[in-house]
């Protein structure tokens, strides 16, 4: 791994960026009943880190009460939207608080097997891990009878993806562990009862369970007390774009965007995506919203764009991608997407009607209701946001000779 | 293929998903395995995991060609791939692809007739903090700029 020019660069940290020493959390864990795990985690109003923010003692309570001799728990180290790399930092920085996080789980879903479901970019930490759940088998941390608890068996696997955005989706991410194409199922049935190979199975982004451990020995009350009412705790940001200082920021969540920059050392900021390529696109007058589930949410991604930069060049580059990365399954994401981008090729070469884009926008809003999963449903977001939010840039320049 | 090489990549295919008991849950981690030391996965490697697993040989060819890093023909033996999202474009993706092209005289998207090298675009590597970035096999390279990157690619030339 050291053979790579990563530097895993952290900026501002509180709570997952701090001293945590190996096992400690399984420890305390192990000494309490499930209940009692459960109930700091509802206490910790801890809501899933990928973004999509649904509540993790929710999730683990279905799971446990699921009925099943087999369950899973499975990492979701698919890091692939785009702006976001706090898991990569996480994961070779703080690996042991991953895994410890994901041993918590096991005893308290009552899962035997956990999997890491690592992004095929990533596969230069695979060693390292490899080397990390090593160390934790000689420690009798994974295992039989883990640290003498008599009935807890749990050990973790590593499974590498192969190069598919959707695979983040967390049903795309069970079919192809199962060895499938990663087409997202349908829902209901929802993981947490049919999940891997038909069994109760709990998907949990690598953030969401980097946060479990510290839970466990703080108490989920006392982790609560920071963050807004809907959003407790703190989130890790992944800044990049037109800023002095981009890095990994862990920040309390309720921070407004106008901070954030301040923080981060932007200037002349003409807009921020918050949420990655899914995400939306905030422009200067809103600079004011927060960073929150029940605000601006997100799941780490923030790029800054500066006045410099058009914002019809952006929203391309995006469609581009959910083009490419759309798995084919539905029509309305498979098709929307393209017909998308071609509104946009034809704004940038000046060939296109209002009624055509007023179609476009109608489709984009039955793209978001009609899709099977989440890529579909929110790769509508940002031609939307930028359309509306910049169309002084996007239509008027143009018309007075101006260059974007 | 020789007969001996099929031979050889069918006692592989065996003993690989014998740890999985020839269950399908083998077919990802020995498909990224046929890839990464054949640079390809061949019909007749689709032909033979399939038979091992007992599934149909058009469910394999569906995985291979659903998975932006398999594929079922033969690639170079390095795949350089550029990040092109929005973060490594706004730091000079464009001038490095060009740079690259120059040097290696050939375009991306395209393997070089002594299957050397393959030149790849790739979405967002998760370097955005340290971009322009690209990924040549297994390795990442970071803050680059057209200079570093031909000086990278001129070492697998």
């Amino acid at each position: 791994m050291m053979q790579n020019d990563i530097s895993n660069t952290i900026h501002e940290s509180s709570l997952l960026f701090s001293d945590y020493e190996a096992g400690a959390g399984v420890r305390a864990a192990l000494s309490m009943s499930r209940e009692d795990i459960l109930f700091e985690l509802k206490a910790s109003k801890l809501k899933g880190r990928g973004g999509a923010g649904f509540p993790t003692s929710t999730k683990w309570m279905l799971v446990a009460a699921a009925k099943g001799d087999d369950k899973f728990i499975i990492c979701n180290a698919d890091e692939g939207e785009p702006g976001t790399f706090k898991d990569r930092v996480l994961l070779m920085n703080y690996p042991f608080l991953v895994l410890d996080g994901m041993v918590i789980g096991g005893y308290t879903v009552g899962a035997q097997h956990g999997y890491i479901y690592l992004r095929g970019e990533y596969v230069y930490m695979k060693e390292y891990l490899e080397e990390c759940l090593q160390e934790m088998r000689d420690n009798k941390m994974l295992g039989e009878n883990i640290l003498g608890k008599e009935g807890f068996n749990f050990d973790i696997s590593i499974v590498m993806g192969a190069g598919a955005y959707v695979c983040g989706e967390e049903t795309a991410l069970i079919e192809s562990l199962e060895g499938q194409r990663g087409e997202p199922r349908n829902r209901p049935p929802y993981p947490v009862n049919t999940g891997l190979c038909g069994a109760p199975t709990t998907v949990n982004n690598v953030e969401t369970l980097a946060t479990v451990p510290h839970i466990i020995l703080m108490g989920g009350e006392k982790y609560a007390e920071k963050g807004t009412s809907g959003s407790a705790g703190s989130k890790l940001f992944s800044v990049s774009g037109d800023c002095d200082r981009p890095g990994v920021y862990e920040l309390d969540w309720g921070i407004t965007i106008n901070q954030l920059l301040e923080r981060v050392g932007a200037r002349n900021t003409k807009a921020v995506q918050v949420g990655g390529a899914s995400g939306i696109c905030v422009p200067k007058s809103k600079f004011d919203r927060t960073l929150a589930f029940e605000d601006a949410a997100t799941g780490g991604s923030i790029m800054i764009f500066n006045e410099s930069r058009s914002m019809l060049h952006v929203l391309k580059n995006f469609m581009d991608f959910f083009v490419e990365e759309s798995c084919g399954q539905c029509t309305p994401c498979r098709l929307g997407n393209q017909k998308l981008l071609e509104g946009v090729e034809m704004i940038e070469q000046n060939a296109y009607t209002f009624a055509h884009i007023n179609n476009l926008k109608e489709l984009a809003q039955t793209m978001k209701v009609a899709s099977k999963c989440g890529l579909g449903q929110s790769s509508p977001n940002p031609f939307l946001s930028i359309l509306e939010d910049f169309r002084d840039e996007i239509f008027h320049t143009k018309i007075n000779g101006g260059v974007n | 293929m020789l007969e001996l090489e099929k031979n050889n990549l069918t006692r592989e295919i065996e003993e690989f998903a014998l740890a999985y008991e020839n269950n399908r849950t083998a077919l990802m981690p020995l498909l990224e395995y046929i890839q990464s030391k054949y640079h390809h996965i061949p019909d007749f490697a689709q032909q033979e995991v399939a038979r091992v697993l007992d599934i149909h040989p058009v469910e394999v060819y569906g995985v291979v060609s659903f998975y932006s890093f398999l594929n079922d023909q033969p690639k170079g033996r390095n795949i350089v791939r550029l990040c092109k999202t929005i973060v490594c474009d706004m730091g000079g993706k464009c001038a490095i692809e060009k740079a690259i092209e120059r040097e290696l005289k050939m375009k991306f998207g395209e393997t070089s007739p002594d299957m050397k090298i393959t030149l790849e675009f790739t979405n967002c590597l998760g370097m955005c903090d340290q971009g322009p970035a690209m990924i040549v096999n297994d390795r990442v390279y970071t803050r680059l700029d057209p200079e570093k990157a031909c000086a990278i690619v001129r070492e697998i030339k």
